[in-house]
């Protein structure tokens, strides 16, 4: 356990270092050989997804702002990578939840159609903007993630007496084999319209940032329609890989995806979540989320200031 | 009494997408990972010299395609021998397999009379097929 917190702590310390040395070596990016870069991105995406699964975020949320503010690829091709560090993710584990009941495939295509459909104008919205707002208002969000992740509650098995008449409707509503307590749980939603209209807005981000929205996904469904945590989390990722599918197109279409970016990204991303997943019981989440936020922090300050022109 | 597992069984849509998705997950990350692996040993020619990358990737994408006059929207299939715009190939199998896993799920919706999921389906469909297609984003 100890040696385990330790590694933990390696590794947060050497993805701090690794993000202030590419800084650095990003002012004169074109002297470094180009294997380089793919390399480099490839280890930091690996070190970033074993953090990522146990402090319960996803890799995309990290990736944007971590490579964005500390390697030399422009933000339009950092974005694209992002939307597929983040859909390949979702992807990954969208078949295992469904099968487990955790992602539920019901409760995610309605939220997913506005979201998708919005996801678009993000993109748009997002490619036509100069750079420096774009970066500027990462930052914002990043550290708007930051405040999220200290103050958020979550509610294990939220109370909802009544469905509302569009969840009744469409029978939102499921079951699922609790593992820890070993019962089948019946769940139920409620405020579906209020619901929609946030999937509306989260697609917006995602599509805009590029950054999967499991940090805003997860508590809609689980504060707001009143979704099991570990249903929101599941269909979350469900939800994330209809999103990003279609926000992914529109980077792919604008030609602002680069394989020798991607490619790494996803690679180093899935390998590091599956230690990370090995690693989930036996490191303690607390200490790993706050090591994440104080990344998350670093880097959402770093993207405000170099949108804001004050840290080049 | 009821095995709890026997109590949580999943509605066969839900199951059927899962396994749909399952197929084109591996298939669009297995094509990514060749193509990849192709490239970066030098085994297709590529369209951007990989020596070239560091000074371009540091652009916003519209001088990296002027300056590269790498194709936008689907023009990168006519250049697919090309290892660099091979990499797209396995990135477009993984942006579109759920295309395919939602229209699988219709004639189940459609045959249980729930023609409201089945709609919903096609709407989802309709929103992917509206982004791949370019007609918004200009890529064409």
């Amino acid at each position: 356990m100890k040696a385990a917190r330790h590694a933990l702590l390696l590794i947060a310390g050497l993805l701090l270092v690794a993000c202030a040395h590419a800084a650095d070596a990003a002012a004169t990016s074109s002297a470094v050989p180009w294997w380089v870069w793919p390399l480099g991105l490839f280890i930091a995406c690996f070190l970033m997804g074993i953090v990522a699964v146990p402090a319960g975020i996803g890799g995309g949320t990290l990736f944007v702002p971590i490579v964005g503010s500390f390697f030399p690829f422009h933000l339009d091709f950092v974005r694209g990578a992002g939307l597929l560090v983040a859909l390949a993710s979702a992807l990954s584990a969208g078949p295992m939840l469904l099968r487990s009941g955790l992602g539920s495939l019901r409760l995610a295509l309605p939220l997913a159609v506005l979201a998708s459909a919005s996801s678009i104008g993000g993109a748009l919205l997002g490619l036509a903007m100069p750079a420096q707002l774009v970066q500027m208002l990462l930052g914002a969000v990043v550290l708007g993630i930051v405040v999220l992740m200290f103050t958020s509650k979550k509610s294990e098995f939220p109370q909802v007496d009544q469905p509302d008449a569009v969840a009744q409707a469409l029978a939102l509503h499921g079951v699922f084999l609790d593992g820890a307590s070993q019962r089948a749980v019946r769940w139920q939603v409620h405020r579906s319209v209020p619901g929609l209209l946030v999937f509306l807005a989260i697609g917006v981000l995602a599509g805009m940032f590029g950054i999967g929205a499991g940090w805003a996904n997860v508590p809609a469904l689980n504060l707001l329609m009143g979704a099991p945590l570990k249903v929101a989390a599941g269909t979350s990722s469900v939800v994330l890989s209809l999103v990003d599918s279609s926000a992914a197109w529109v980077y792919i279409n604008k030609g602002a995806v680069l394989p020798m970016i991607a490619v790494p990204s996803v690679v180093g991303m899935m390998l590091g979540a599956r230690i990370g997943a090995r690693l989930l019981n036996v490191l303690k989440g607390s200490v790993i989320r706050r090591l994440v936020i104080a990344v998350l922090l670093f880097a959402g300050t770093r993207a405000l200031l170099k949108g804001l022109g004050v840290w080049p | 009494m009821k095995n709890p597992g026997d109590l949580a069984v999943q509605p066969p849509e839900q199951m059927r997408y899962a396994t749909w998705l399952d197929w084109g997950t591996r298939v669009g990350l297995v094509v990514l990972l060749l193509s990849f692996a192709a490239y970066v040993l030098g085994l297709a020619q590529s369209h951007v010299p990989v020596s070239r990358l560091p000074e371009l990737w540091i652009h916003p994408v519209g001088r990296f395609l002027e300056l590269t006059g790498s194709p936008t929207g689907w023009g990168w299939l006519a250049l697919v021998h090309r290892g660099d715009i091979a990499g797209l190939l396995g990135i477009a199998i993984l942006a579109g397999s759920s295309v395919l896993c939602l229209l699988a799920l219709v004639p189940l919706y459609w045959s249980r009379g729930d023609k409201a999921f089945a709609a919903i389906c096609l709407a989802e469909v309709a929103v992917v097929l509206v982004a791949a297609s370019g007609w918004i984003s200009g890529g064409h």
